[in-house]
């Protein structure tokens, strides 16, 4: 469908890109374009890119134009409309979506029946105006770094297609990065968010554990699964997080505080703010553009300071452990009845994962606390902690090693060995994009737990620096 | 050469009632190699006996 090009510069910038979610949204609200005419837009967009990229495995165009026509008559109708009216944005399928399968990138799970409700965070979004355009492709299960599945093709990155997106919310980083739409959301259980963002280029949010309910989504490590937001910038990223924030007594982990909105402190100056780089284990087993990366952001913060972890390569392994034990528990029954239906990597680390003593389980959630009190003293000396997102930028489709400091090492299991110690303790953490050329990676802003705000206002000034941003894939 | 792991699979497999055929073993047996290797580390780590694991219960 061919727009009016009146109407298309209300929704697109120069450059071709979306315009930020706040000014649409105030266009819609201010009827000077639909929330049709947007969501139109988006549809045509995922029309022409999506046969490249394989970022959708459903498009919701018929709720989508319901969706957006029920807003426009609300509009018309003079009643107020929420902060992002008429915005497109597109889920990880393993939330739920009424009418769907929530397949979580499995074969298996297409045989459940269609969902009935829409899971919480999709929900929210809507009450604030978003309008879903569809659900994205995923690793299976999400135990998955790449953003490759064998049921649906791989999703592919869009600065270069023959490159991973990362995982497992790889169709979440692929939609975004190729400007499909302007936000979506994913699950992050060791890095999941964090790596596609690093790989794509584009900006994410892994909140505190139990900050965003996970109601009404296909769980894989209650211990560490979150969910969260992807964005083209950080008000988009800050917009739709606080639009999702609040209690859920239908998620049990899911925190009853307040909402603590953080979009209106974005612009809040930093200079008081204690900043460290993350020492030691994290300086080391990066590629070059990682370590470029990482020296840009501490460079514009003024970071003359490495902070240690204590004993981050114990926890990524007793994260590894939890993460194999409770998704093997989780699946024991369809590895019993379809152990051939599943990819058979999944299913072999699964498993294997079943067949762990059980002491050691518990022993890494003791090591977990342990971890976890060392790790929150050291807020008391910092605010912020930098430290890569991936050791390297997204690796080739299918390719199964890389060479670091002369030894060959497995690309899977080494994309998240930055992630998964920070996730372990479900610490907040935007990844934010360094646009290096040809192919962006990723840092993460950590945090002290529940302080989204800090890590979105260096996420914030370092974009107003031009240090960090989501760079126009070129051709999408 | 029978591999040293592949008994113990074998018990707990049937245990599980998990079906694990025999050409899957290798990769499982690769798999359970490392997640041991890992678990190792974390066991190998001294804690006092007032630790608590950190899963979420609030009663």
């Amino acid at each position: 469908m061919q727009l009016d090009p009146v109407i298309t510069a209300q929704i697109v910038q120069t450059n071709g890109d979306w315009r930020p979610a706040s000014e649409i949204a105030q266009a819609v609200a201010a009827k000077k374009i639909s929330a049709l005419a947007v969501t139109e837009a988006a549809l045509a967009r995922i029309a022409q890119h999506n046969p490249v990229l394989n970022a959708f495995t459903d498009v919701t165009a018929d709720r989508a134009r319901a969706t957006a026509k029920a807003l426009d008559a609300a509009i018309a109708a003079g009643q107020s409309v929420g902060p992002l009216a008429g915005v497109p944005f597109a889920v990880k399928n393993l939330f739920d979506v009424t009418g769907l399968p929530t397949r979580a990138g499995s074969k298996i799970n297409r045989d459940r029946p269609p969902s009935i409700r829409d899971a919480t965070l999709v929900e929210r979004m809507e009450a604030a105006g978003a309008v879903l355009v569809g659900a994205l492709n995923m690793g299976e299960y999400a135990y998955d770094f790449t953003g490759e599945n064998i049921h649906d093709g791989p999703s592919r990155n869009p600065h270069d297609v023959t490159r991973m997106t990362g995982g497992s919310s790889g169709g979440s980083g692929g939609a975004v990065g190729g400007s499909l739409v302007p936000l979506a959301l994913g699950s992050d259980t060791n890095g999941s968010i964090r790596v596609p963002s690093s790989f794509c280029g584009i900006f994410g949010l892994k909140p505190t554990y139990g900050r965003l309910s996970r109601a009404r989504s296909f769980p894989f490590v209650a211990s560490f699964d979150h969910l969260g937001p992807f964005a083209r910038s950080v008000e988009d990223l800050a917009l739709s997080y606080d639009a999702m924030q609040g209690p859920d007594a239908e998620d049990a982990a899911c925190s009853t505080r307040a909402i603590e909105s953080v979009t209106a402190l974005l612009g809040q100056d930093i200079g008081s703010l204690r900043i460290a780089a993350a020492g030691g284990y994290f300086r080391k087993n990066l590629f070059p553009e990682a370590q470029e990366a990482v020296a840009r952001v501490t460079k514009a913060l003024g970071v003359t300071r490495d902070i240690e972890l204590p004993e981050v390569a114990r926890a990524r392994s007793a994260a590894y452990v939890i993460s194999t034990v409770e998704g093997a528990s989780l699946h024991l029954d369809r590895l019993r009845t379809r152990p051939n239906d599943f990819d058979p990597a999944v299913r072999d680390r699964l498993l294997a994962g079943a067949m762990v003593p059980a002491p050691l389980v518990d022993r890494a959630q003791k090591f977990r606390r342990w971890y976890r009190t060392k790790v929150l003293a050291l807020f008391k000396d910092v605010d912020v902690i930098i430290a890569p997102a991936t050791p390297c930028i997204a690796p080739k489709l299918g390719q199964a090693t890389f060479v670091l400091d002369g030894v060959e090492l497995p690309v899977r299991a080494n994309i998240g060995i930055h992630t998964q110690p920070i996730s372990f303790i479900g610490l907040p953490v935007v990844a934010v994009p360094v646009p290096l050329d040809p192919m962006p990676i990723g840092v993460q802003i950590i945090a002290a737990p529940w302080r989204e705000d800090i890590a979105l206002r260096v996420a914030y000034a370092l974009e107003r620096a031009g240090v960090v941003a989501a760079p126009r894939a070129k051709g999408f | 050469m029978a591999e040293p792991l592949d008994d113990y699979i074998d018990a707990v497999a049937g245990a599980l009632a998990l079906p694990i055929e025999d050409a899957w073993k290798p990769s499982v047996r690769a798999n359970l190699a490392v997640t041991l290797k890992m678990a190792r580390m974390v066991d190998e780590f001294p804690l006092p006996d007032e630790t608590e694991p950190a899963n979420i219960y609030a009663a």
